[in-house]
């Protein structure tokens, strides 16, 4: 496997869980990003974001890493979403069609506010 | 490093990802190719999918073959057609395989004596030296990613492919379940494998597989995708086909 390159930080903003992503996002970060959404998933926060201001490159297996987690906060009935992409990333999430199931924001205000 | 460096690297690995379409494109079709049901057609992902969604990591390790990840990956590329088994046909365009390139397929799956034929075709996703990914079409059996890869282990190349796909309606997840569908499917990636470490050297490598069901539940709300089927609509397009034969209509549509 890939060495993992990426470090997360979950925080608490306005009852939501951010997940501040630093890094590369490839299959080796699928063990932090678990983590960090287990954190992020606690006391039934139900709404979880990903912030991808910090965010370095991502492959396809970082894309497949993505759609588990999604699974994962559809069957805890949480909203997963997104704030921080560049350009580039935002096209990546259209083309994959992730961008039909994950929120994506401008910002952390926008990504936290929307009920 | 320099910011110049930094600004290539950052270019040359955006330059991995294909170029956003809305539906495929297929200008020529290679020689030889059927080339149905992916001209037109959109993308589907491991979400849009109806059945239960898998992911499946096929391995083999290259122990004793003196090769990196990344010649793996360029003969992978390279000769990704020859080592598919004959009822699952890869047909890349003249440009290979590259970011935004279209493979058309034309398989058989089982289910009826002979096999049913399909045409269909998957975008290649993303390519750089140590990894391919391509996506699946509208109709296409399954509804994902699959990505070809390899990675140094301790020292020993090891060749991956890991699947994380759905079946793309409800015709497709009956076929997968109790027709056999599944089971080509594995097949068809251990063959892929043997051949690849074959071309290395090895010859007595065994494919590891692991399955985990990421998501049990069938999206029936995506059941008309039917609608979609490849393999219906490659079985009835086979009398026109036929015509097209007998009054020398040239290559198969």
């Amino acid at each position: 496997m890939p060495t993992a390159n990426i470090t997360t930080n979950v925080r608490r903003v306005n009852g939501a869980s951010v997940i501040d992503i630093v890094g590369e996002v490839n299959a080796a970060a699928d063990e932090a990003l678990s983590a960090a959404f287990n954190e992020a998933s606690q006391d039934g926060v139900k709404v979880i974001v990903m912030n991808f201001t910090g965010l370095e490159y991502m492959n396809s297996s970082g894309i497949g890493v993505l759609v588990t987690l999604l699974i994962r906060a559809q069957r805890n009935k949480q909203k997963l979403r997104a704030y921080g992409l560049s350009d580039h990333y935002k096209q990546i999430f259209a083309l994959t069609r992730l961008d039909e199931a994950i929120g994506i924001y401008d910002s952390e205000a926008e990504a936290v506010s929307e009920p | 490093m320099t910011d110049e460096t930094t600004t290539q690297q950052a270019t040359k690995r955006d330059d991995a990802w294909a170029k956003p379409v809305d539906k495929l494109t297929v200008s020529d079709a290679p020689i030889g190719a059927m080339n149905l049901n992916v001209d037109g057609r959109g993308l589907t992902g491991p979400l849009q999918g109806f059945g239960q969604l898998w992911q499946k990591t096929y391995r083999i390790r290259l122990e004793g073959a003196e090769v990196s990840p990344q010649d793996v990956v360029a003969y992978w590329k390279a000769n990704l057609p020859s080592l598919m088994p004959d009822d699952s046909r890869f047909y890349p365009s003249l440009t290979g395989v590259k970011p935004g390139e279209v493979l058309l397929i034309n398989a058989t799956l089982p289910g009826m004596p002979g096999g049913m034929p399909v045409s269909t075709g998957v975008l290649v996703l993303y390519a750089d030296d140590e990894a391919f990914s391509v996506m699946t079409p509208d109709g296409h059996p399954e509804s994902g990613f699959n990505t070809f890869s390899a990675y140094d282990d301790g020292g020993v190349t090891v060749a991956q492919i890991q699947s994380l796909a759905r079946a793309n309606d409800p015709v497709y997840e009956f076929g997968f379940r109790f027709l056999g569908g599944g089971a080509q499917q594995e097949r068809i990636w251990q063959h892929v494998l043997t051949g690849l470490a074959g071309n290395f050297g090895i010859s007595n490598a065994k494919v590891d597989i692991k399955k985990v069901c990421v998501d049990n539940r069938l999206q029936w709300g995506r059941a008309s995708n039917v609608r979609h089927n490849a393999v219906i609509r490659t079985t009835l397009n086979a009398p026109v086909r036929a015509v097209r034969r007998l009054f020398g209509g040239g290559a198969p549509a």
